[in-house]
């Protein structure tokens, strides 16, 4: 059944990706997303047979790599944490495919589309249920490729092009740190699967490691490296700059990868290697420190952005920041909680948004809509539930994971835990102000789109609203129907072997006992938020305007994203092709070939003159040296040989 | 082993074919057409029967294998051949490739087929010899003879500028072969035989490894090549044939690398143990450097050949890190590469026969025309940025992991290497491939025709088989390498005992 789920993506992206020329759109279209909703279907059932009855499975694939010690196998591996992961991926991408069927109905190159969703379904299962760290490596580049060829979807807009390869060099960048990581496992562990290493990282505890000529500590620094990895694929601080450019891809795939799956393998990652985290409180401490610090940064440039779905990115951004500061402070549940929930209704409102961008022939710009609610009033319906769960509203599915985040933070009573809260509490704020504010400038007040826009409006059809339908329940229900499981009394039944908890932590405990002025928080937070949306955007709708004008710096500070971008253009892409460029003309073409060959055979020119033409010599020359060789050989031997 | 000398049979078989092609009279169209199906069929036979040395092959000896030995000379030297783990893979990989180099030129030669076909063949018999041989001289022989078929096959079907890189070509590797003979007598002269077989086991003096060892690095440092004498390959790729490209890169360089594990490894242990963080320092200049030149350049064939460059760091780096995933990484890392590069240069010899021009900005929108060159295009860039699941990965992953043991400065430079790659590799792909299909001129270029696609279907499982299921081949080397490590480091150990001894 696990090999089911895992290959028949795959087997769904080839007959798509080769065949889909011979076999026709539609059927394609219903191979891959007819395959990978089965999947889905057999994920759920795996959810609760392993995550309700608590046990660990192992298939085997095959052998991949054996050299020397080093031996790594393809295999299946399947826990509680597996078994939410499979849900989540399955659950989206299924609905992912099929809201796609309508919305690249347009689209001449369908098949290809689909293949690319199902083939990133594929890498993404392959990660998720990896027994090793090389082959949740492969599920991690694979997801990687996948991305790159789906925000290059539309390879004519060199925008698209300029962002897919961002996107993969980025990820690079934090593969770079990664690899590195899972090198220094094997030079340590001698081993590459989990349960060989997870075992013997406890009796490491403590060991330093000679890296880079200094004496660090072991397990820290292994976290680290991990870490570094999750921060590129989660776009976390610093590396977080290709997530917002990767909008230029179909919406579905936002969706699909830049929300709701592959952008949280950061946090599987860390979630996967908890038995190594509980071990390193100063690794611990970094996570929350760049969990915190996106949170509020990506918050803080998602206020200003006008690009609907760019809004929606920063927000994404800022709560995978939420959950690794979960992480940080050892909540882990509740950072697969709201990975869990998070899923659900950011994926509801990428898709609803890209049903807002489809009415409106492929507008994204919200100050050229507005007021769309008459037209599009089941779309306005689902953003809704997705913006009530993303801003926390009680018992909606945001409200339970991400406040257990806040109080997470409070709870581990420590100095970062403090900075954690106060940053997420303000970024609660932030978050419920840009959701609101997202849904004013959509679709309330007056309308500002064209009237050749208004002409074409039209609400989305059935297949769209659907799989949107599916979504908006989750929004709403996955909350108090999972959290006892994920974070309440049965979470440690519920996780058994997936999450080892120290002795020491009780972290899902003590967030019952904060102060109540904690819990209430968030919520004070998401009702602030709304008001000031509400004042800004429709109640005096010059405000915002009066506020940048009076405050220019800050607003082309957060307009322009703390300028990352332009900074990381400066520091590292412009001299990297400069230094290229030196090196290629001074280094190799002045310094090693002047005085080199070129050098030399200007010499050699200028003795041997003009007596050899060069054209017809240059073979002879050689010839002749070998026959030298060749002579001086026999000669040599003839005199000692015999 | 087996009873009919399979090695010389293979080796000298393109001969053979050489000289039924040298019979072929006249020189109209018919003749050329005789010419280029002689070629292909010798080249099929002996890629058919190079199988049976893989299927009689012995994976539990590190011994040689099928071995052949007549004396000559007085018995001073001999007609000596064998393979192990470490050669034998790559004898598989020359006969594999060489019917796609001659399917390559099938219709870009069109002037002196028979002599281009000739050239060919020669030098396939030139290179499996010297992965067979097993006596210096001969090896010697084949090592440096090699460089004439290829010489000519620049000199003569090259480009405009063929005639300054074959000079390079010639004066590094004059450099390199003259010290090497000195090294091959100095030798002999100390060991009396010049049997590869008896010298492994030899243990010569120290002093004399150290400058044997640098003798022998002189010229292999400039096959493989590595930084800094590696500027004749950029030249040489330019201007060589597409199919003279694919074999240089794919079997020329990789002497190099195996002249390392064949004579500086195991007869100069204490020199390479002494000499290993120079390769490491050169191995490492070598990916950043040349990765970083890769990303500035504008020809699309300067750009790959500065790619392998970087990638032979890899090998390099993870001979000398001289443990079992850094060995097996580099020999894995040359095999694959030579499928990938091979497969590069056949990409960009399918435009350039269309177009005549090798300048990626001359290119764009390729997709729209040629949709299943792009995917064939992607495959490659992918392996060459070493994805896992392709064979590029396989390599330098086992390499770097090799090193990190080592040395974690190495591993932390080396791995950097691979945001480079992704960075130039992806940069070139979307200038050629992606974007609106906007020059007049490419408005008709044609998708691949039956003949590429059947010289790329091969390289294209295998790429991705090898990524998926390396088994195989690292089943093949792992004897010998472990066999090689263990008498590395008995020497080693046997050199710090009479130091102590000395001491003491």
């Amino acid at each position: 059944m696990y090999t089911l789920i895992v290959f028949l993506p795959l087997l769904g992206a080839i007959l798509a990706g080769f065949f889909g020329r011979i076999i026709g759109v539609r059927t394609s279209e219903i191979i891959t997303s007819g395959f990978v909703l089965f999947g889905a279907l057999l994920s759920w059932v795996a959810f609760f047979q392993i995550g309700v009855g608590g046990a660990t499975l192992k298939v085997e694939v095959m052998s991949w790599i054996t050299s020397g010690s080093l031996s790594i196998d393809w295999a299946l591996r399947i826990d509680t944490l597996t078994a939410v992961m499979l849900v989540v991926v399955n659950t989206i991408s299924g609905l992912v495919h099929v809201y796609s069927i309508g919305y690249m109905h347009n689209d001449p190159h369908r098949q290809r589309f689909f293949a690319y969703l199902s083939l990133f379904t594929f890498a993404m299962l392959m990660l998720v249920t990896s027994d090793n760290f090389l082959q949740l490596f492969f599920g991690w580049e694979g997801v990687g490729l996948a991305s790159y060829l789906l925000i290059g979807f539309w390879y004519k807009k060199p925008s698209a092009n300029a962002a897919a390869i961002k996107a993969f060099v980025v990820n690079r960048v934090g593969d770079f740190g990664l690899a590195l990581g899972i090198f220094m496992i094997f030079a340590v562990f001698g081993s590459l699967d989990y349960d060989t290493v997870f075992a013997a990282a406890a009796a490491k505890s403590g060991e330093t490691v000679a890296f880079l000529g200094f004496q660090f500590d072991l397990i820290t620094t292994i976290c680290v490296l991990l870490f570094f990895g999750a921060m590129g694929k989660s776009a976390q601080f610093l590396l977080h700059t290709w997530l917002p450019d990767a909008m230029e891809g179909p919406t579905p795939v936002s969706a699909l990868i830049h929300a709701a799956t592959m952008v949280t393998a950061g946090v599987f990652l860390v979630v996967r290697v908890s038995p190594m985290f509980e071990l390193s409180a100063d690794a611990r401490f970094f996570v929350t420190l760049i969990g915190a610090t996106t949170a509020f940064f990506a918050a803080t440039v998602g206020l200003v952005q006008n690009d609907i779905k760019r809004v929606i990115a920063y927000s994404t951004c800022s709560q995978l920041g939420y959950m690794f500061v979960a992480a940080g402070v050892g909540a882990y549940g509740a950072a697969i909680f709201h990975l869990f929930t998070h899923a659900f209704f950011k994926a509801l409102l990428f898709l609803g948004s890209g049903s807002v961008i489809h009415a409106c022939s492929d507008e994204q710009d919200m100050r050229k809509m507005g007021g769309l609610v008459k037209y599009l009033k089941y779309t306005w319906v689902l953003m809704l539930i997705g913006t009530l769960a993303l801003t926390g509203f009680p018992l909606t599915a945001g409200y339970f994971s991400k406040d257990a985040i806040i109080e997470a933070t409070f709870a581990s009573n420590s100095n970062i835990g403090m900075y954690a809260f106060i940053l997420t509490v303000a970024a609660a704020a932030m978050t419920s102000f840009y959701s609101w504010r997202l849904m004013f400038m959509t679709f309330h007040g007056k309308t500002r789109a064209s009237d050749k826009v208004l002409s074409h409006i039209h609400e989305s059809p059935l297949v769209m609203l659907a799989p949107l339908g599916v979504l908006a329940l989750g929004a709403l229900g996955a909350g108090f129907l999972f959290s006892g499981y994920f974070i309440g009394g049965g979470s440690e039944h519920f996780w058994a072997e997936a999450i080892r908890l120290a002795k020491e932590n009780t972290i899902l405990e003590d967030i019952h006992h904060v102060p109540y002025w904690v819990k209430a928080s968030p919520f004070v937070m998401m009702v602030g938020g709304f008001a000031l949306a509400w004042l800004f955007y429709l109640a005096k709708p010059d405000l915002p305007v009066k506020l940048a004008v009076s405050m220019p710096g800050l607003y082309q500070f957060l307009l322009n994203k703390w300028y990352f971008d332009e900074l990381y253009d400066a520091i590292f892409v412009k001299p990297a092709f400069r230094i290229g460029r030196f090196l290629w003309k001074t280094g190799d073409g002045k310094l090693i070939d002047g005085y080199g060959p070129d050098g030399i055979a200007a010499r050699v020119i200028a003795i041997t003159g003009r007596a050899v033409k060069m054209q017809s010599g240059l073979l002879y020359h050689y010839a002749f040296a070998m026959l030298i060789g060749v002579a001086f050989l026999i000669t040599f031997f003839l005199f000692n040989g015999i | 082993m087996s009873s009919w000398p399979i090695l010389s049979v293979v080796t000298f078989l393109p001969i053979l074919g050489a000289l039924f092609i040298l019979t072929i009279r006249g020189d109209d169209e018919t003749a050329n057409r005789n010419a280029r199906y002689v070629a292909l069929w010798t080249t099929l036979i002996t890629f058919l029967l190079s199988l049976f040395i893989w299927a009689g092959f012995d994976y539990s000896t590190a011994a040689f294998q099928f071995v052949e030995k007549r004396e000559w000379l007085g018995g001073a030297m001999s007609y000596h051949m064998g393979v192990d783990g470490i050669s034998m893979l790559f004898v598989i990989l020359t006969t594999f490739l060489m019917p796609a180099a001659i399917l390559a030129s099938w219709t870009s030669i069109n002037i002196r087929v028979k002599d281009y076909m000739i050239a060919f063949l020669v030098l396939e018999t030139l290179m499996i010899g010297v992965f067979c041989s097993l006596d210096l001289v001969l090896f010697y022989f084949f090592f440096e003879g090699g460089l004439i078929p290829m010489f000519l096959i620049i000199g003569v079907w090259g480009g405009a500028n063929r005639v300054y890189s074959a000079f390079k070509f010639f004066l590094y590797t004059l450099a390199g072969s003259v010290l090497m003979l000195i090294a091959l007598m100095a030798m002999y002269w100390d060991a009396g035989t010049t049997d590869i077989q008896v010298l492994l086991t030899h243990g010569f003096p120290a002093q004399l490894q150290s400058w044997a060892w640098l003798a022998f690095f002189a010229s292999f440092a400039v096959k493989l090549p590595m930084w800094p004498v590696h500027t004749w390959l950029p030249d040489a790729h330019v201007e060589a044939p597409t199919a003279g490209s694919v074999i240089l890169a794919a079997i020329l360089l990789k002497m190099g690398g195996y002249g390392f594990l064949r004579f500086s490894v195991p007869m100069f242990p204490l020199a390479t143990d002494m000499f290993a963080p120079l390769v490491f320092g050169l191995s490492v200049i070598a990916i950043i450097y040349t990765s970083l030149v890769a990303l500035a350049q504008e020809d699309m064939k300067k750009l790959i050949a500065y790619s392998s460059i970087a990638h032979m760091g890899f090998v390099t780096m993870g001979i000398f890190s001289l443990n079992m995933q850094g060995i097996q990484g580099g020999i894995f890392q040359m095999i694959s590469h030579g499928l990938v590069s091979a497969a590069l240069f056949l990409c960009v010899g399918i435009i350039y026969d269309r177009m005549h021009t090798r300048q990626i900005s001359a290119y764009g929108g390729l997709v729209h025309r040629m949709p299943v060159y792009a995917f064939t295009f992607m495959l490659f860039t992918l392996a060459n940025v070493g994805l896992p699941g392709t064979s590029g990965f396989v390599g330098e992953f086992l390499t770097l992991i090799g090193a990190f043991q080592v040395n974690t400065w190495v591993a932390l430079f080396a791995t950097t290497g691979v945001i480079l790659s992704a960075a130039y590799a992806l940069w070139l792909y979307r200038r050629v491939i992606f974007g609106k299909l906007e020059k007049e001129n490419l408005k008709a270029i044609a998708d691949m025709n039956g003949r590429e696609i059947a010289i790329m279907a091969p390289l294209v499982f295998l790429t991705i088989l090898f990524g998926v299921w390396p088994q195989p081949l690292l089943d093949v080397t792992a004897v010998s390498v472990e066999h090689l490590i263990s008498s590395y480091q008995a020497a080693l150990a046997a050199a710090s005992d009479v130091a102590s001894a000395a001491v003491h």
